[in-house]
């Protein structure tokens, strides 16, 4: 019983973490993402 | 072959996720700039990595974070928690190519150290520690001059980001290397330490100081793939303890926060007693009658 209502946790959070990751991408934070990732990224690689 | 499947797929993964050629080039662009960077890659692999297809979900957390008008990162972090509720640190043993280094560094053949147990086991909560103050608590609350925060982690600590994105950054760009200063030594000195530390330890950047690997293993003990163990067929030979390169009893705790599911215990008990479980796989007869650990 206890590892059923594990199981039906785990999946809840994975829909939630799915929701939460679909929402912020509609929400522009993806753009963000790429902006920060498609140019050097000074502090990264110790110049910044 | 089944025996270096999960080296092939660390090799595979590594190659898949760095394979812009273009940024080895000299000459060439740089990094990637394509469609591909709004996606972060589930094991630390740098963005400005020349290779680097996909970003980095540590670097993007801190820039979420850092933002001057900042919003909750629903994006990175939902991604982050679905990786690690799905997978746990399965990422850690099988997609992160820094974890390969680590390993195959470890496979140089000189005396190994043992770090004494109760200092292994306290050295281990260190993760939690970068986790919780270098990726968010200081990009969160520090504000420099222009209001903006910056990635602690990544300036400061990050071995990868020296390793995959400065060290070949600065071979390939004459224009970048008159801005090398006292925080490019510094990080230089962090990545020769770890590099070294490799050599003697097994993955030690896994397991003391790595945030993200702290991160999934938040989720380790829920995670859809797991380990489990058939009591009845275990006959307590320890084997499987002896066997585990990050220092688990996968008897006693399976689903350990340090277990990276590597497999090794797997593969080394006799009595088939471990297994991996999932979405489709079937478990044991006496996992189903609950005579089970997970």
């Amino acid at each position: 019983m206890k590892e059923k209502r594990m199981a039906v946790f785990t999946w809840l959070l994975l829909a939630a973490s799915l929701a939460m990751c679909i929402y912020g991408a509609a929400a522009g934070e993806a753009q963000a993402v790429f902006m920060k990732a498609a140019a050097i990224c000074m502090e990264c690689i110790g110049l910044g | 072959m089944v025996k270096h499947i999960r080296k092939i797929v660390q090799i595979g993964w590594g190659f898949l996720t760095n394979a812009y050629v273009k940024g080895f080039l000299p000459g060439g662009q740089a990094i990637y700039t394509g469609a591909l960077k709004r996606f972060c890659v589930p094991g630390m692999n740098c963005y400005s990595c020349p290779g680097a297809l996909g970003a980095c979900p540590i670097g993007s957390l801190q820039a979420a974070l850092n933002e001057r008008h900042r919003k909750f990162p629903f994006y990175v972090l939902g991604y982050l928690m679905a990786v690690g509720v799905f997978f746990g640190r399965f990422i850690c043993g099988w997609l992160c190519l820094f974890g390969l280094l680590q390993e195959l560094l470890y496979k140089i053949p000189v005396p190994k150290l043992t770090i004494p147990e109760k200092i292994d086991h306290m050295l281990r909560y260190l993760k939690y520690v970068v986790l919780a103050v270098l990726v968010i608590g200081l990009p969160l609350f520090y504000r420099g001059k222009y209001g903006a925060g910056e990635p602690f982690f990544c300036k400061y600590v990050c071995p990868v980001g020296t390793l995959e994105g400065g060290v070949p950054l600065v071979l390939l760009n004459s224009a970048l290397r008159p801005a090398l200063g006292f925080l490019f030594r510094w990080k230089m000195a962090i990545l020769i330490l770890c590099l070294t530390a490799c050599v003697f330890i097994y993955r030690p950047f896994c397991r003391y100081i790595c945030p993200l690997g702290a991160f999934y293993a938040l989720f380790q003990k829920i995670s859809v793939i797991r380990m489990t163990v058939d009591s009845g067929a275990c006959t307590d030979c320890g084997l499987c303890k002896k066997t585990c390169p990050m220092r688990v009893d996968p008897q006693k705790q399976p689903n350990s926060p340090e277990c990276i599911r590597c497999g090794e215990c797997v593969k080394a008990c006799p009595m088939h007693a471990l297994s991996f479980t999932g979405p489709g796989r079937k478990k044991h007869a006496k996992e189903k009658k609950g005579e089970y650990v997970s």
